[in-house]
Formats: structure tokens, sequence, C-alpha cells
């Protein structure tokens, strides 16, 4: 029976076609999912703190507004993610509470910190550019509730990194004090933004499964090649310099070459030791905290209400 | 009225209305504000979502009025001059939508107050025959209907939801009601204005807001509050202590940078 299953499953994926939430999949399918599309979702929330770090002093009333326009986007790119991972068979409320004690990660690019407007642009370029760049290939993830709502927040990233890119732009050709908080920026997200794309190849040992799966379809090392080519041609429209003393395009491979990662400093930030591990997952249990009694006011009311309406009928 | 306001343009009705758009202009672009500190610290990721929502669209609406109050001040301040660089004595907001977040019930207990007023505000300020008064209450409208709704389901939840919630929400009204007889005063540019049909007299929309807020108490099995202090000043550029630093925040960057475009 399980035989007949697995090769039911195997010929979906060999086909190329989605798994839906009622076909049968593999245990490990599933928490490789799971896992992955959580570790998405606690992105997009813990994401909301860097950018909203700048909501109320954003420089002009539309910076304003389209800020809050993005975190708000962030918060229902989380919601789609926590109900994509829901057809798996696990709830919001659990996924979180895997979040709040550091059993489930989210990207570590957001533990650094915003500490100019100019972050909100680089962010907006750098972290959303390398968020696309890793996101559009799962549009077309094998897991169809992943790969459909992943479409939708494609979408909304594209128009995000745009407005990056111009916040850059504007400051880049303002005043001489303007053009240094740009650079400013850039040079401190590059390098973490190289680093989403996860460690090299070679240190990647769940991607060949991930692949097989098509689950992923490009390996790290390629996804940020990619992101290099894309960005380097940008960043000389921005008139702004990327702090890698390597970086030039090569004739022969037709790709842009690029200085050595750090990688130390990868692992340090993963493991909890960025600038701002403590403080975002801090931030974030205490929201949950401190909400706590509004969403047990909530189920209270819904729950009288239901006792009300039941003995009306009877 | 205020001293600082130039005489750019020379239309004698201009300047009543140049204070009138800034009056509804700094009440929405003050409580936007105040609205946004909440982003990604909501109870739920579903009020974070809604409360920049509510945000955005108070946002929307000081936009556009404070635009306006600019083109009729005809002193060439755009939006941005009159957001960033007024001080606190030039603000004409009133206190309510100044005061602290504080918990979710007391932002739902502001927000329940201000939309209940600005809901009844704005469905007469759509016949108003200036043509841009009446554009923003339009659309205004049906946001603040939005708005009303969500504070009133909220507060309902809220008061007749646990022992907890029903005393932090019976706490927050307590606290917030002394700043909503302000709403309703009017001085001499909200009548003159009301009576050549441009503006609508606040002091008119009092029972209309009692009754519904009343409702809502009676819903939410809250006490009206019973408290003989109100705070007031907000027209006059007088406001509550906290104001200068919700304005410090707000404007330090733009201020930081005088001859920057963002």
């Amino acid at each position: 029976m399980s035989a007949d299953l697995q090769t039911q499953f195997d010929a979906l994926i060999d086909a190329d076609e989605r798994i839906e939430p009622r076909d049968w999949m593999p245990d490990a399918y599933r928490k490789t999912l799971i896992r992955q599309i959580a570790q998405h979702a606690h992105s997009e929330i813990i994401g909301m703190q860097p950018e909203g770090n700048w909501i109320t002093r954003a420089p002009s009333l539309k910076r304003k507004a389209i800020l809050m326009a993005k975190v708000q986007d962030e918060a229902g790119h989380g919601l789609y993610l926590y109900g994509a991972a829901e057809t798996l068979g696990v709830d919001r409320a659990e996924l979180l509470d895997l979040l709040h004690t550091r059993k489930q990660k989210y990207s570590s690019i957001f533990n650094y910190p915003t500490i100019s407007w100019a972050d909100v642009g680089a962010i907006g370029w750098l972290v959303d550019g390398a968020a696309i760049t890793n996101q559009v290939p799962l549009c077309r993830c094998s897991y169809g509730p992943y790969a459909r709502a992943m479409i939708r927040i494609c979408k909304e990233e594209s128009f995000h990194q745009r407005q990056g890119f111009e916040i850059l732009l504007t400051l880049s050709n303002g005043t001489p004090a303007q053009r240094g908080l740009a650079q400013d920026a850039v040079n401190r997200w590059w390098w973490p933004s190289l680093m989403m794309f996860g460690p090299p190849d070679a240190d990647s040992p769940n991607s060949a499964q991930s692949m097989a799966w098509g689950i992923k379809r490009f390996s790290n090392d390629e996804l940020r090649q990619k992101f290099v080519d894309m960005t380097v041609p940008q960043a000389g429209v921005l008139g702004l310099t990327l702090p890698d003393p390597e970086l030039r395009f090569d004739e022969e491979t037709g790709h842009h070459h690029f200085g050595e990662i750090d990688w130390t400093e990868f692992y340090q930030v993963v493991k909890g030791n960025g600038p701002c591990n403590e403080q975002r997952l801090r931030h974030r249990v205490r929201a949950h905290e401190e909400g706590a009694w509004v969403g047990e006011a909530a189920a209270a009311y819904a729950a009288k209400q239901a006792s009300r309406e039941g003995v009306a009928v009877a | 009225m205020t001293a600082k306001i130039s005489a750019g343009n020379t239309d004698p009705m201009a300047r009543p209305r140049f204070i009138y758009a800034l009056r509804l202009g700094d009440d929405a672009l003050i409580l936007a504000q105040r609205l946004s500190e909440w982003a990604s610290r909501a109870p739920e990721i579903e009020e974070d979502i809604a409360l920049t929502n509510i945000a955005l669209d108070l946002l929307g609406q000081a936009r556009a009025l404070l635009d306006y109050a600019g083109t009729l001040e005809g002193a060439g301040r755009d939006e941005d001059d009159l957001a960033y660089l007024r001080t606190e004595r030039e603000f004409t907001n009133v206190h309510l939508v100044e005061q602290e977040n504080g918990d979710f019930a007391h932002t739902i207990a502001r927000q329940l107050f201000f939309s209940t007023y600005q809901l009844a505000l704005y469905e007469e300020l759509i016949s108003s025959t200036d043509e841009l008064l009446a554009g923003v209450a339009a659309k205004g409208v049906k946001e603040a209907a939005y708005h009303n709704d969500h504070a009133t389901q909220w507060t309902i939840r809220l008061g007749d939801g646990t022992d907890e919630s029903h005393r932090r929400m019976q706490a927050a009204i307590e606290r917030l009601w002394p700043f909503t007889p302000e709403l309703f005063e009017s001085d001499d540019v909200d009548r003159a204005l009301a009576a050549e049909g441009v503006g609508v007299d606040p002091s008119t929309l009092r029972s209309r807001w009692a009754l519904s807020i009343a409702e809502v108490f009676s819903s939410a099995t809250l006490e009206a509050p019973q408290t003989t202090w109100s705070s007031h000043g907000g027209r006059r550029g007088v406001h509550t202590e906290g104001f200068g630093y919700l304005l410090a925040e707000m404007q330090y960057l733009h201020r930081s940078y005088p001859d920057a475009k963002w």
C-alpha cells in the first residue's frame, strides 16, 4: 500500500505536477515543507521590525505611507504562509510557539539593525532583491499551496524592491550627506544579503533532497550568482559602490566574480549571536505575551455568543 | 487665530478655511502617527494589519487636507512643510488623538471615540460647498465607517469578554473620556464656515455621538464614565505634555537635513 502511494507521489514529482494537501506525501517531505514554510512565515513577521523601526520617523508623508503599506504587506505574507503551513497539519499558534522558544528560525538577515533611514532603502533593494531571487523559483515549488502563496508574495516583493531602489536613488542624487547615508547602508547590507542564499553548495547537506522533491529548483550558489549578476549593474545606476574589492565582470564565464563571504559571521548570526537576535525575539515574544489577554477575551466573547444563540434557538 | 499664519492668500475667506482644513488634517495625521507605533507590536497579526490599515486611511486623509491647507494659505507650504516644520504650538489637533497608545483597550477606546465623531463629521461634510472638503469626506466616510465598526466590535468583545478584558476596557474608557468634550467645541471659524455651508459645526454632532457611544457601552456591558475634569486647548495649539515627544520623533529626520528631498 505504502509502496503504491510512494510510487504515485514520485510520479507526480517526476511529471512536475503539484502535490496538494489531501495527497499522500512522505513524512520527510511534509516535515521539510513545514520547516521551510514556517521559517519563511516567521521571517515575514520578524522582518516587520527592522523596517517598522522607521515608520514613525519616515522623512516625508509619502515615504511614511509607502513604508506602512510595505510593513503591512509583510504581515499579510506571514498570514498566507502560516495558512500554507496549516494545510500540512500544523497550526499557527504551534508554529509561533516554536519561533518564540527558538526551535524554529527566521532569516538571519533580520538580525542586523536598521540604524539609518537609508537602511530602509538598502533592505528594499538588496534584501528584497535577494528574497525575490530565492522566491521566484518557489512559485514552481512542488507543493501547491506554497507555490500559490509565493506567486502572490513575489508580485508584492517586486514592488518592495522598486521602492527600496527608489529611496536609494533619491538619496544618492540628493545632498552629500544623503549620499553618504546611502553608501554607508549599502556597505553594511551587501555581504549579509549575499549570505541570505545560505551556505555554499558543498556545505548545504539538505539541498539535494529538496531539489529532488521539486521544492528547490536552483542551488544556493546558483541563486547567489544570479543575484550578484542582477544587482551589480543596478548599483551602477544608483551611482553607489559595492564593498568588495574583488568584484569584477568575468568575460569568460559571463558572470560577476565576487570575493569570499565571511562564513564565520554567517554561522555566528545563525546560531543566535548576531547584533539583533535577542532584541528581535524579545520584541516578538513581548507582543505575543502582552496581547494574550486580547485573544482570550475574543474567545470568551465568542463562547458567550455561541451559548446565547444556543439558548435562543432552544 | 494663531499668530504664525502668514497672509499669503488675500482672499478673506481662505484663512478660516485654511484653519479648518489644518484642524481636520492634524487630527488625522497625529492619530495615524500614534496608530503606526503599533506596527509589529499588535496582539495578533490580523490586528497588526487592521491597525496599519486604519493608520494608512488617516494618513491619506491628512495628506489631502494638509496639501489643501497649504494651497489655501498661499505661502508655498506643502504637506511635508506643514507636518514636519511646525512646532507644538502650531498644531491644532484635539488632545484625544495625541494620547499614548497604552494597551490595546486604550487604543480601541481612543479609536471608538474618534471614529464615531469622524463618521458623523464626514457624513455632514459630504455636502460641503467646498469641493475638496466634500471629496475628502466622501472617501473618508467609508473609511471612518470601517474604523468605527472595527472599534465597536473590539469594544464589545473586550467589554463582554473575560474579567481582565472587561477591567482593561472600562479603565480605558475612563482614562480617555475627559478628552471627548473637546471634539465638540466650536469657535468662530467653525460657526462661520458652517453658516457658509463649507464646514460642520462640531457642537451639532454631539448628541448623535453620545447616542452611538451609549449603545456600544451597553452592548459591551461597560459603565459610562462619570468624570468632571476635561481636557481642552488643542485647537489653540496648547497640547498635552506627551505631544512634544511625538513630534520630536516624527520630525527629527526631516529637520536634520534641511536641504534634503526624500
